[in-house]
């Protein structure tokens, strides 16, 4: 393929928003309420619509004839490229939101950086997903506040899950040689320099939510370059079960 | 931002205008704004539209529905999804407003005030029923992407509202 690390780092891109917003969808109708079960699932709707665009626009770069539901649906584990932390399971409440909460506010950093890459299709995605995603981070962020400073009970599962799921962050500023090559052009963003306003800005929401911000250096890595954890096989089953039983299956 | 030149032959608006959301059938989608261009070339007819939220499954529904219009009108026709730029509620135009209220759903406010009825709770936006503003948010997400629920503590009536988006 001619723009190899091209296709590999929108996939980079992309696969966060597919397996996050199949753990997502997995909520459907089992939300702790109406309406977080709602908003669970349109928000994944949203990634998944987000997704499309990233995938089409993949197709189109490898220029062999793969569709979207192609890239979707018959990939291995290992090419899979999304972060350890989107794949974590939905292990009750709190750990869906504290999940949704630290993905996003990455998220809408680096959308707001993607902006201004100067490949066109990109920075018009970014443009289209970024309204979606402060919607998405208004909720989290506000969850997290509610739990962390309702009752001891919703504050301890709150807080439980934060130190749980925080040392999936820090891989989120590793850059693959897919992003180097591509922050070297001028199209992908330079994740290491979110870092630090990252943290400053998740450190300041626990804080306003009463909650402790963890003092963990210890953090995983590995889904950036295909080494996930246990979760994701059982996620592709699920999400590529059609394709596998019935292949070439159309809607 | 959000002005942006909309390309479209004036002999299709007619056409056009024919063919709804059908999530909200009351509104035409030249009210709704997603339609970006549409020009004759030679005997097809190029329409590029984009989508109001990028997981609209409405969107391809949309595509079919132009083609079909155009075709009873005697035109082939290609549809592009454009991306960019992106749509924004600014777009609907008044009597797309309108034709939602009377639906009932209470139209986009702008984005300041928008913010402060969902996340804020201010009791701003009116119901679409008895037009009270004594209203509240149910839940900031809805039956689709677009919209939030809604309920009014006047006369109990429960609406969705059309969640501004810039």
């Amino acid at each position: 393929m001619k723009n190899e690390n091209l296709y590999n780092y929108i996939l980079g891109i992309a696969d966060n928003s597919l397996i996050l917003g199949q753990r997502l969808g997995e909520l459907c109708g089992h939300g702790p309420n109406l309406e977080t079960d709602i908003a669970c699932t349109n928000i994944s709707l949203d990634l998944f619509g987000q997704v499309r665009s990233y995938f089409q626009y993949a197709g189109k770069i490898a220029g062999d004839g793969r569709s979207e539901d192609d890239i979707a649906m018959l990939r291995k584990e290992r090419d899979y490229k999304n972060v350890l932390l989107v794949e974590q399971p939905n292990t009750n409440f709190a750990y869906t939101l504290g999940r949704q909460f630290l993905f996003d506010a990455y998220h809408l950093m680096f959308l707001r950086e993607l902006q201004k890459s100067t490949d066109l299709t990109l920075s018009a995605i970014a443009n289209k997903c970024i309204k979606e995603v402060s919607y998405h981070e208004r909720f989290s962020s506000d969850w997290i506040k509610r739990l962390g400073d309702g009752t001891d009970e919703s504050k301890a599962k709150i807080q439980e899950a934060i130190n749980d799921l925080w040392m999936y962050t820090d891989e989120l500023f590793h850059q693959t040689d897919a992003d180097k090559a591509m922050v070297a052009e001028g199209i992908g963003v330079d994740v290491t320099q979110l870092k630090d306003a990252y943290y400053n800005y998740v450190s300041e929401v626990l804080e306003a939510a009463t909650l402790q911000v963890p003092e963990s250096k210890y953090f995983h890595k590995g889904g950036k370059h295909g080494i996930h954890t246990e979760h994701l096989g059982y996620i592709l089953a699920e999400l590529q079960y059609m394709q596998r039983a019935y292949p070439n299956m159309q809607w | 931002m959000t002005t942006t030149e909309q390309n479209i032959d004036k002999i299709l608006i007619p056409i056009l205008e024919q063919v709804s959301d059908p999530e909200i059938p009351v509104l035409s989608i030249m009210d709704m704004g997603v339609v970006r261009s549409a020009t004759i070339i030679g005997d097809l007819v190029k329409v590029e539209i984009t989508p109001t939220y990028s997981g609209c499954p409405a969107m391809d529904v949309i595509g079919d529905d132009i083609k079909k219009a155009l075709k009873h009108a005697g035109y082939e026709s290609e549809i592009d999804l454009i991306l960019h730029p992106a749509w924004t509620t600014d777009w609907i135009t008044p009597r797309g407003r309108k034709a939602l209220e009377d639906y009932g759903i209470a139209a986009p406010l702008e984005a300041e005030a928008d913010k402060d009825v969902l996340l804020h709770g201010k009791r701003i936006v009116k119901c679409t029923n008895c037009g009270s503003q004594n209203t509240r948010l149910v839940s900031q997400f809805g039956s689709t992407a677009c919209k939030a629920q809604f309920q009014c503590d006047d006369c109990q009536e429960p609406f969705d509202y059309f969640k501004c988006l810039k």
